[in-house]
């Protein structure tokens, strides 16, 4: 069997569809984090697999972007959580619904 | 003699600087240094002007022009000096009648604890006259136009704490803008046709650039701004109000000076008006009607002031008539005698009011001779010189008006047998007034003390009637000094003259001198009478009486035709369309704004995951539409 690009986006369709899944159902901060770092994942792996199968490095180089800026946004969201948790012994994002209008 | 023609704006600064100088230092100078300083400022503003009118009374000297100021050439509106015969004659009248006057109100304003307030505004407005009547162009005559309303404004309401004089003040500034706006047009239709507002660039080429259509629309434009002014129908309404300011304020603005710009400014156009018959003879219908309807109203006037005010409105009139059909030199004249003998008039009822404790009704006057005789004797001259007795001013000045009015013919005819009724009823309510006041049983109440006033005001009082027993003898049949003095002011213009030959001159100054003469008599035989005969005379004109006591109701008609509608579409404007309109518009699209929002506003349901899952399907509808968007 020849694993093709579609195998591919087959896989991060997959992945995709569970970090939204794991966003929708999942109450817990953490979590929801890993079901985002899950879908961005899913996303590059699209980007890469796509950039292979028509020979241009444009798919890797928006991988790099995608993956600071994941990093940079780990580094805040994890400061905001572990703040959070600290204040309220929670990190149910259910009970963090202050800005309902 | 140059140097001193050259420094003739002197005239509008030495009192302006009085204003400014009093305004700061008015309140230290106190009472009544600060009223000296303010005549001396203004005599010294008449001495330049006398010196420098010298070349005009030697006759010949052409218009002088000094350039103060390049304000906005291109327009020609610059502050600049036009130094002729007629800005002299006007400008010495103005300083010459203001210094008494200032010297007078030193004693009438005694004791008012806005004494030096009072010689500020006094000076500022002798500046803006001054400025009104040296402009060189029309947008500097149009500056000192609006300032003289300005000044008329505060000093009618001077006393501001009462009711009716606020009343008064904003009366007069209101009116004065009705007419205001008729003189702002009619100088854009003159910047229109000539491309400048000066004096040389538009009368020079008047005849060359005005067709006869527009000449009269400037004209009637220009009457709306003068009858405004000089209160003649339909303004004139302004004037007897204004009589809630001080006296001597009623002597120098609403008598003397101010009143009679519009004369003034109708004068200076003559080039245009030459040009347009039509509008000339509106004037002179305009001023025969108010000289006949002021001089009615007059009659039946019980406050002393008040007569004199519808006197003033029509004496001005026989001014619109002399102007109107082209009798310049007679217009001038006659404003000249004017401020003589009006000036001590008014003068002489403040000194009877001054000495009465404000009363102002002439029923409970009375028998004042013996008590205030050089007032008496001063009125008994000035009422004279209005009737038009010869030989004194207002003979000489009235007769020429009529007699020119004569001369011109045609309509002449029916302008002058108005003006001659005219003069019979201003004989008859000026004896009216002078027999009411000071002959007969003295009818004023208990505990007052009627005296004579203090010499700072008898010294004017004996200087204009001076003036008014001789001022006519400037311009007589027999000798036109006047005439010659003004004649290069009027050069080219072809002015309307009496008729010629000594038989038509006795003839008209007869039939005027019979007019006055029974004027006279028949009020003094009436108002020598005790009270009760008063009365009888007044029941036999019936209604008649009634209306002239009412002015007409003019006040009443205007309230109901323009003010009452004035007020309800205010109201209108204020209360519904603001309320309901532009109010209801701001809060409407505010109320909108908040139902919307408090309808989209539980999707703010602040769960995470409810904002992810609308995320979630709105990418997905956008793919979705853009992968249907690429298949089909």
């Amino acid at each position: 069997m020849i694993v093709t690009a579609g195998w591919y986006m087959g896989l991060a369709a997959i992945l995709f569809a569970i970090g939204a899944l794991g966003i929708l159902i999942r109450r817990n901060a953490l979590v929801m984090f890993m079901c985002v770092e899950l879908m961005l994942n899913a996303v590059n792996l699209t980007l890469i697999s796509a950039g292979r199968e028509l020979g241009t490095l444009d798919g890797q180089v928006s991988v790099f972007f995608v993956l600071v800026v994941a990093a940079a946004e780990v580094v805040v969201g994890l400061a905001i959580l572990v703040s959070v948790f600290r204040n309220r012994a929670t990190a149910s994002v259910d009970e963090l619904a202050e800005l309902s209008g | 003699m140059n140097a001193i023609i050259d420094s003739v704006w002197l005239v509008i600064a030495l009192p302006l600087a009085g204003a400014v100088g009093l305004h700061f230092g008015g309140r230290r100078l106190g009472e009544p240094m600060a009223g000296y300083v303010a005549t001396a400022l203004i005599g010294a503003a008449f001495a330049v002007a006398a010196i420098a009118a010298v070349p005009f009374i030697q006759g010949g000297e052409q218009a002088t022009h000094i350039m103060l100021w390049e304000w906005m050439p291109s327009l020609g509106a610059n502050l600049e000096i036009q130094w002729d015969s007629l800005s002299a004659l006007m400008t010495l009248i103005v300083t010459g009648v203001g210094t008494l006057i200032h010297l007078y109100s030193v004693g009438y304003m005694h004791g008012d604890e806005r004494f030096h307030r009072f010689f500020v505004d006094l000076n500022l407005f002798a500046a803006s006259m001054l400025t009104l009547v040296l402009a060189g162009n029309f947008a500097m005559l149009f500056l000192g136009w609006e300032l003289v309303g300005l000044c008329s404004y505060l000093l009618v309401s001077f006393w501001y704490t009462r009711p009716s004089a606020a009343a008064a003040g904003k009366k007069a500034f209101i009116v004065n803008r009705i007419g205001d706006v008729g003189f702002m047009v009619g100088l854009m239709v003159v910047f229109a046709s000539f491309g400048t507002l000066s004096y040389t660039g538009v009368l020079d080429r008047a005849g060359d650039v005005l067709s006869t259509g527009t000449a009269t629309a400037v004209g009637l434009l220009f009457l709306v701004g003068a009858a405004g002014k000089s209160a003649q129908i339909p303004l004139y309404v302004w004037l007897p109000d204004a009589m809630e300011g001080p006296t001597p304020v009623s002597a120098l603005i609403h008598a003397a000076t101010m009143v009679t710009a519009g004369v003034y400014v109708i004068a200076r156009s003559a080039p245009i008006y030459t040009l347009a018959p039509t509008a000339g003879m509106v004037v002179a219908t305009v001023g025969a009607l108010t000289a006949i309807w002021a001089a009615s109203i007059a009659i039946a006037q019980n406050d002393i002031k008040k007569v004199l005010a519808y006197s003033t409105i029509s004496q001005l009139g026989y001014m619109f008539i002399a102007v109107g059909i082209g009798a310049y030199t007679a217009a001038m004249f006659h404003l000249m005698t004017h401020a003589f003998f009006k000036g001590l008039l008014f003068l002489g009822s403040g000194s009877v009011i001054h000495a009465m404790d404000d009363e102002q009704d002439m029923r409970k006057l009375g028998g004042l001779f013996r008590a205030m005789p050089v007032t008496a004797l001063t009125m008994l001259i000035g009422t004279l010189a209005i009737s038009g007795i010869v030989p004194l001013a207002g003979f000489w000045s009235k007769d020429e008006i009529l007699a020119s009015a004569f001369g011109m013919g045609g309509y002449g005819y029916a302008l002058w047998l108005v003006g001659l009724i005219a003069a019979l009823l201003t004989a008859f309510y000026m004896t009216r007034q002078w027999v009411m006041v000071f002959l007969g049983e003295s009818r004023w109440e208990d505990g007052v003390h009627p005296h004579e006033s203090p010499r700072s005001m008898t010294v004017p009082l004996l200087v204009l009637a001076v003036l008014s027993l001789v001022g006519g003898l400037v311009n007589t049949p027999f000798r036109f000094t006047l005439e010659h003095f003004l004649a290069p002011a009027f050069e080219g213009i072809s002015q309307i003259h009496p008729p010629e030959g000594w038989t038509s001159f006795l003839i008209l100054a007869g039939l005027s001198l019979l007019a006055a003469v029974i004027g006279v008599a028949s009020g003094y035989l009436v108002y020598r009478r005790p009270t009760e005969s008063w009365a009888r005379f007044q029941d036999q004109l019936g209604g008649l009486w009634t209306q002239w006591e009412n002015a007409y109701n003019i006040d009443d008609l205007y309230g109901a035709l323009l003010v009452a509608p004035g007020k309800r579409a205010t109201e209108v404007a204020a209360f519904t369309f603001d309320t309901r309109v532009i109010d209801g518009a701001a809060t409407g699209v505010a109320a909108l704004v908040r139902r919307i929002g408090g309808a989209i506003q539980p999707l703010q349901s602040g769960f995470v995951r409810n904002y992810a899952a609308l995320f979630l399907i709105g990418t997905v509808a956008v793919v979705a539409w853009l992968v249907i968007g690429v298949w089909f």
